[in-house]
Order: C-alpha cells, then structure tokens, then sequence
C-alpha cells in the first residue's frame, strides 16, 4: 500500500521544529504594518492552517509577521506527525484503502499531525480547486492524488494542472479516459476551463473551444481489473492529432497544449489570483491588488507560492471581515486546541453531516466557502463538538466536585480549557446567563455534585458552538 | 468499484455509502454511556421546568401526539404562519434531478426515425415502456411507468422542451439560472427564496424546508429565515454528560447564542449565528416525528419504494408526515439520491436512478392522497438541461439545451406544454431548441399555484405568457 507517511517523520511532539525564519520577498501588494499580537496570529493559525495548538499562537506571534507567515510558506524538510498516531474505534490501525471512512480519518489525521500545516491547508484547497470525488474511483486513487497534490502544495499552477490532468481519479472524474477520437466526451474539456484555469462568463472560451479541448485531450485510457481501474496510460492510436483551433491558435494540440494554452490564457492569472485570495480573505482583492498579484504570478512563471505570501501579509487578511471556518478545519482544531488526535472513525459520517467529507465533495465545483451553514449543517457541527469532547467528559456520576464553583467560575474554567479564546462581551454574557441558569437549577441534595458536573461539561460544548469560535 | 457511476462528471448526490454510514452513525448517536441521559434533544426530564424556562417565547413540543400535532405546541411563529396559513394552503414541492436528464430517454421518440440514427446504441426500443397518450411519437422510459401511470390519471403537466434562449451548457450556470429563477449570474437569492421573501414570515424557518441536508439554492432568501434538514426524525441534538434540564437550557443557550448575533454586521458571524437560532426553532418542531431511538415517529399509509442509493423514499415520506401533522411548509426543495450526468454508462443510470424517483413521487402522490391532503400538494420536477441529441459513443450523452420537466399533482392540469421539439430544428451544437421558458412556468406557479404576483418574485416577468398549470 502506498502510504503518504512513510516519508514523514512521527514524533511525540517533545522536540518541536525549530522555526526557521528565511526572508521573505517584498510583497507586491500592501502590507500589514500594525503589531502582529496573538490575535493576528490565532487567524493565521486558523485560515492557513488547522487552528493553534495550546500556545502555538503566542510562540507564532513573537517571530513578528514577515517570521509567521516564513515559517508557513517555506518550511524546511518532511512534515513531522506530533502526537499518537491515530486509530478507530476499537483501536485497530486506520485503513485509508480498504475500510470506509478511514481515508477520511487519515487525511483528518494528518491536518491535526502535521507541523507543515500551510501545505496540509493548500492541499485541501487544491482537492476542492480541481473537485474529484471518490464516488468514480477509489479510495487508492484519490489517496494518489492527495499525494500529488501534497507534493505540489506550493508549487507551480502549471506543473500541478499537467499532473492533474493525467491523474487517475480525474481521468475517471471527468471522463478523460472515455474521450477518444472516435468519440469525442467534452466533460474534462468544459470543467479545466470553467472551474480550474478560466472562468465562467468572462467571454474567455465559446462552445468550439471546449469542443476543439475535447478532441485535444482525446487519447487517454485504462483497463479494468477485477480490483478495479487500472494501468492508466496515454494511448497514441486513440488521440485525434488532427488540426484543432483554441482560442484562435491553430496546431495539432495535446493534452499538453490544452494545459498551456490555459495557463497562457490572458484571463487565467487574473482568475487564479481571485479563486486563490477567496479562500483567506472574506472580502474581494481591489483591482489594484488583484493586478499586482497577477503580475507576480506571471512573472514567476505561475508559481503559487509568491502569491500565498502576499495575501497572507495583506492588511485585508488580518483587518478584514471574519471568515465561517470550514467543517474540516473546524474538526481538526478541535482536536488540535485539546492536543488530542483521531481515536474514532466516526470523524467520516460527522464530515458528511457537518458538511465536508473529505474525498467527496458535493460536486466537480468542490465546496462553497460562502456558504457552510445551515441548520442541519449547524447540527453536524454540534455532533463535532459532542465527538471531540467525548475522551475529556467529566463524569456526572462522580462522588465530589469543587463544591465553591460558581457561575462566573464554571464559565472561566471552561474557557481555560480551551485557551482563553477571545470572545465577544455578548457571548461571555451569553454563556454566564446560562452557567447561572443551571446553578439556578439545583434544587435537590444529589444535584450539588452532579448538576456541576453537568454545567461544566455543557459549558465546555458551549464555547466552541458560539458564532465567535466557528468564524476567524 | 461502482461502475455504474464511472461516467459521470460531478457527483451531485451522495452515495449510498454514506447515507448508510449517516443511519448507522444516527443511531449510534443515541448513546449507552450515560444512563441519565436518555430523553431525546429537546424534551426535558422536567417539562414543567422545561416550559417555565423555554427560551424566545418558544414552546416545547415534548410529549405532543405523533401525526396531527396541535400548533399551540409549536415555537410561536410556526403556530402563527400555520394559523394565517390554514389547512389549504397550498404547497409547491421542488425535485431536482441533478446533473441533466436526457429528455430523449424520459420521453423516448420512437417513432421518429432519426431517433434511431442519432442514438445507435441508446436508442429505447420502441417495444419498451408506455405511449405517451398526448403525442403517439413518444414512450415513456421503461423506468418511468408510474410517471406513465400518473400521466394517464390526468396528473402529470408534461413540458417536453423546456429551457431558455441562448442555452449554457455548464452544470452550474444552467443550474444556477434555474435555481434562482433568472438567466443572471450574480443573483444570489432562489426564486423560491425570493417568493418566500415577499410572502413568507419573518419568524417561519419552515417555510422553506431543504430537504437535502444542506440548503438547497433555491430556497436561498434574503431576508425571512428557511431551514434544512434530511428526514425530519434525523434531527437531532445530544451531548456527553449533559442531560435532563441542564440539557435543555444548554440547547436554548446555543440558540440564545444566535439569537444575539444574527443581525451582526459581520456576515459570517450572522451565517452561524442565523443557522443557531433557527435550529431552536426546528428543534421543537421536529421532535414529535423521532422516537426515543432516533426512528420515525410516524407511519405511512403506503409503502415507499426501497433504494440502494440514498434516502429519497424515505425523505418523502417524512414530508408526507409533516404536511399531514399541519406543520406550516410552503416550499420544500430536495434533490434526488441519483445524479443523471451520464457521459457514459447511461442506461444502467437510468434504470437504476429514474426508476427510484419515479415510484417515489407516485408513491408520495399515493400517501398525500390517502391521507386527504393531495390537493394541497404540487410537485415539480426539474432538471438543469436536456442533453446532446447525438450520443457521444462512450453509451452517453454530452450536455445538451432543452429538457424535460413536470408538475405532478392532482391539480396539475395534465396538459402538455409546448409539445415535443423534434429532432430536426437542432441548434449548433445539435441540440434540441426550448419552446417553453422555464420562467414562464415559474410565473404560472407563482400566480395560478400560490396566487399572489410573479412580477415581484421573477425579473422581467411581464414578458412571459403564462401557460395554464392549474386545472
């Protein structure tokens, strides 16, 4: 079996990595030039990564900006795995291949794990970016895929579009091994321009172009075994290598033109620099940003990594309107903020309520990041909660309790319990209302010990339930 | 390996599997650990001081019959929309079938001979399946029967070219034209959502009921509050080591939570916050349809079709039930288990996939008419485009322009629409031409369905002729 990890190093998290502090380039757009507090560096943590650890937020805050934002986009080595490997319900050993949900749980895993939390986050755009879903193959292939895309999390756009392009799982996806030159399928064709490289109803391709894409792209194939798709390959005797026109090009193009001619586009930089800056700003780039982002991805010969450090260094990315964190993230802070790791399979039918299963999103234009919430979505969270919670529930059954807490002191050990986050006056209020409700409630002898013991616990879902924790 | 689905292009739907793991995980949820815990989300050990401390005015639903609750147990603004609303109210059902249908298959014309030409391997056999009494030219898919069926009682409004001038080929632009009732881009409200704005409530998040487990674009409005849920048995809400009273406050606290926030400037901050306050709301009103195991509470008068897909069957069902309990629906939209993009494998999509959907909304036709409430009831079934006429040579079909649709219902008119395009006039890309504009419908079912003005819900309605949907 082909394991992600087995490069990665696995560590108690006694060592942590030393954090490197490269120069970063100048920043083609403005910059965030007020202090860099623990606040800052709790959003970053957030919208770059997978939430803090205990602490993690003021050791980012110290390195100063330009140093937090290094140590995430250019971090030196293997990913490192901090903490107990992970395992399912019963304790067996997590099987990504084989067992339902565990692919799933694994990549979960490594978004609590690893200490390269920046290509963790990019590989979980790059999954929704070019959305393939394992409902048209296998959990073998999409893991290949994750593995691709993990490789080139900050690397180059065009090199990535090549390799995703000829990948398994979106061979099956989108059709690409159906498409051969007696006869044509324009799945693959329409979705590389529309969703990955150009863009919807910006003028930038007609219906010829994706049909002259299809016959372009013809020519890939694969078998089927009794254990499913295999031997993928590029089959001459099926490609159409006769005379096609794109986007008023004339020449004999391939599935390699095809990628090119994309990223060649004039309209490609322009919406790779608004698709990218949506996912950690919850606000549009001005014209003006957006044009010098496009410049410097141009300039660099499509390299996401210039991009990255721009954005995450905007005064946008920290002043800005706050962001709704996504199921996934939501899950893995969780765990990350309580430093505990995946000791149940159950995280895969809790993404599915929650609103992201990993490997499956809801369609070939992956998840919308406007829009995560909903009532039932709100109830998958709520499940999120009761499931990260349930190593640490105090027992209601227990004999004794501090027997001098009160309200105002349940609500502030709670809050310790998951580092002090910053929450509004509203909400600490909130929260006070009922820890005083359910002292309130304590009538009966038996309820002195228990119904603290129920406070606390309700008090310690509370906090991560409020509108403040669900958005950074 | 699930060859079936390996042609398709966007997985719209999710697949068995999880809708399996989803149950089993639902019932699991009802947990062993804390024998002091067992009363289900949103009841109460202690109703009396369960409903001395209800929180936003809203009472508990606890212990409330099963079907044909009484609306004074509901939080208050269901028990006033369902009120104003009265027993006839009427309710438009929204079925999405995702992905593209192929309008040449539901309604198969055999009797054309290009047919056979454009479709040398998909062609329907023309022994296959029912004659479509309104035009001798076309069968109904063998997998379509009961749509047949329901057709032949006079409740099925056919529309077999349906679509818009200047077609998009794209799954998501066409769709998103359909969703929000509109050949617009950036309009982000449904057109339901829209309707529900200027005719729903303020304090009614049932209104408009996504049925999809997530919200349903069209639904999407700007202002008045709509919900999502699966089956309404599904919903439900627990925790570790809380329980009785102590539970129940913490519920109303996490929507006290959202009650705070929802107006917030901040729109993300009133994204979860609107989403916290509304689950309050939906809490009480769906409890009496769980039982203690997290199991339907209700019973059906019929029997609903099993599918290896999903829970689409079973969705209806509980839709049924609400609508019979009285609860104050206006628009419901849900999407089916299957998704019919078929690049490739396309018949076995279709056997599989349109067979389910078919006996389901007969069956659910079935359940709203025993139990008395079918003339009440529409529903319209939609896809986003029909597909290419000519099939692609990977035994599919490529995205195409004009689609089929249907009202079902025994108010539907039971009228054509439009009548068939044929295979002649195809546009550029080969594909066949719409005769009737979805906004059109959209308008019918505004003013003949809920009687109030189109002009207010769909952009330049008054330049669309309003076919006759209603009998």
């Amino acid at each position: 079996m082909a394991h992600q990890s087995l490069a990665d190093a696995e560590t108690d998290g006694a060592r942590p990595r030393t954090l490197t502090m490269p120069a970063l380039d100048p920043s083609p757009i403005a910059v965030f030039t007020g202090p860099f507090t623990e606040v800052h560096a709790t959003r970053l943590l957030w919208r770059a990564g997978f939430g803090p650890r205990p602490g993690q937020a003021r050791a980012l805050a110290a390195l100063g900006l330009e140093g937090a934002v290094a140590s995430l986009t250019r971090p030196a080595g293997a990913a490192r795995l901090i903490g107990r490997p992970p395992h399912g319900a019963d304790g067996r050993p997590l099987d990504p291949i084989n067992v339902w949900g565990d692919d799933h749980c694994w990549w979960l895993d490594r978004m609590v794990r690893s200490d390269l939390q920046l290509v963790e986050r990019m590989t979980l755009i790059w999954h929704s970016w070019f959305a393939t879903s394992i409902e048209a193959s296998n959990a073998q292939l999409m893991l290949g895929q994750n593995r691709m895309m993990r490789a080139r999390a900050l690397g180059n756009f065009h090199d990535l579009l090549i390799e995703v392009t000829r990948d398994p799982a979106m061979l099956l996806w989108l059709s690409g091994t159906s498409n051969t030159k007696y006869s044509p399928n324009e799945n693959y064709a329409r979705e590389v321009m529309e969703l990955f490289t150009l863009g919807a109803d910006r003028g930038a391709y007609t219906q010829h172009d994706v049909h002259e894409q299809a016959r372009a792209l013809t020519g890939f194939r694969n078998d089927w075994s009794n254990s499913g798709p295999t031997n993928f390959r590029f089959d001459p005797s099926l490609h159409d290598d006769g005379m096609k026109q794109i986007f008023g090009h004339r020449g004999r193009f391939s599935w390699r033109d095809t990628c090119r001619l994309c990223v060649e586009h004039p309209l490609h930089p322009s919406f790779v620099v608004a698709k990218l800056w949506g996912y950690f700003v919850g606000t549009p780039a001005s014209a003006r940003d957006a044009r010098g982002l496009a410049k410097t991805y141009v300039r660099s010969g499509f390299e996401i990594r210039p991009l990255l450090e721009a954005i995450l260094r905007h005064p946008l990315f920290y002043d800005g309107p706050r962001m709704v964190i996504p199921p996934i993230v939501y899950t893995a802070g969780l765990l990350r903020a309580q430093e505990l790791t995946i000791t149940t399979d159950d995280w895969a039918w809790i993404g599915e309520e929650a609103g992201q299963r990993l490997f499956d999103p809801p369609n070939v234009a992956g998840w919308d990041y406007t829009h995560w919430l909903d009532t039932s979505r709100w109830a998958g969270r709520f499940t999120t909660v009761t499931y990260a919670l349930q190593d640490r529930v105090l027992n209601p059954n227990a004999k004794s309790y501090p027997m001098g807490e009160n309200a105002s002191h349940a609500l502030e050990k709670a809050l310790g319990y998951w580092g002090d986050p910053p929450l509004s006056a509203q909400t600490r209020a909130n929260l006070l209302a009922f820890s005083r409700r359910a002292g309130q409630g304590i009538t009966a002898d038996w309820e002195q010990v228990t119904y603290r013991i129920l406070r606390q616990n309700a008090l310690r879902a509370l906090i991560p339930t409020t509108p403040d924790w669900q958005t950074c | 390996m699930r060859h079936e689905l390996q042609g398709c292009c966007g997985g719209f739907t999710r697949s068995e599997a999880i809708r399996d793991a989803l149950a089993a995980g639902r019932r699991r949820s009802v947990r062993e650990w804390d024998p002091r815990m067992p009363v289900p989300a949103g009841t109460g050990i202690d109703r009396r001081r369960f409903l001395a401390g209800a929180a936003g005015g809203l009472l508990s639903v606890y212990g409330a019959g099963r079907i044909g609750l009484s609306s004074r147990l509901l939080g208050e603004g269901i028990a006033e929309a369902a009120a104003l609303q009265g027993p006839a109210s009427p309710v438009l059902v929204s079925v999405f079938l995702a992905g593209g249908i192929d309008a040449l298959s539901v309604l198969a014309p055999v009797g054309d001979p290009l047919y056979a030409k454009l479709r040398p391997t998909l062609a329907v056999p023309a022994s296959a399946g029912l004659p479509f009494t309104e035009d001798p030219r076309l069968h109904w898919h063998p997998s379509a029967t009961s749509f047949a069926e329901l057709h032949n009682a006079g409740k099925v409004t056919v529309f077999p070219g349906i679509g818009y001038s200047s077609p998009d080929m794209s799954h998501f632009t066409s769709r998103h034209y359909w969703e929000v009732g509109a050949t617009e881009t950036r309009l982000a409200t449904g057109w339901l959502g829209r309707y529900l704005d200027v005719a729903g409530s303020p304090t009614n998040p049932l209104q408009g009921l996504s049925m999809d487990g997530e919200m349903n674009p069209t639904l999407a409005t700007a202002r008045n509050p709509v919900a999502a849920i699966d089956r309404p048995e599904d919903f439900s809400l627990w925790l570790n080591g809380v329980w009785g009273e102590v539970f129940t406050w913490t519920l109303d606290s996490a929507s006290a939570l959202g009650d705070g926030q929802r107006r917030s400037a901040d729109p993300a901050l009133a994204q979860v916050a609107q989403a916290a306050s509304e689950v309050g709301i939906l809490r009480r009103a769906l409890a009496p349809f769980r039982d203690a195991n997290g199991n339907a509470a209700y019973t059906s008068p019929v029997s609903y079709p099993k599918s290896s897909q999903g829970d689409f069957p079973q969705r209806l069902a509980g839709l049924a039930a609400m609508l019979a309990a009285g609860l104050p629906l206006r628009c419901v939209a849900m999407t089916t288990d299957t998704q019919f993009d078929t690049h490739s494998a396309q018949e076995q999509m279709f056997d599989s996939g349109l067979t389910v959907v078919a006996d389901s909304i007969a069956a659910f036709q079935a359940d709203l008419e025993a139990r008395g409430i079918a003339d009440r009831v529409l529903v319209h079934v939609w896809s986003e485009f029909g597909r290419r006429a000519q099939e692609n040579g990977s035994a599919g079909t490529d995205h195409g322009a004009a689609g089929v649709s249907l009202l079902v219902g025994t108010r539907a008119s039971g009228q054509m629409v439009g009548g068939w395009p044929g295979l002649t006039n195809l546009d550029a890309n080969g594909n066949q031409e719409a005769n009737v504009d979805f906004r059109a419908v959209y308008c019918s079912l505004i003013e003949q369905w809920f009687g109030d003005d189109a002009g207010a819900v769909i952009p330049e309605a008054s330049g669309f002729v309003r076919p006759q949907l209603i009998r």
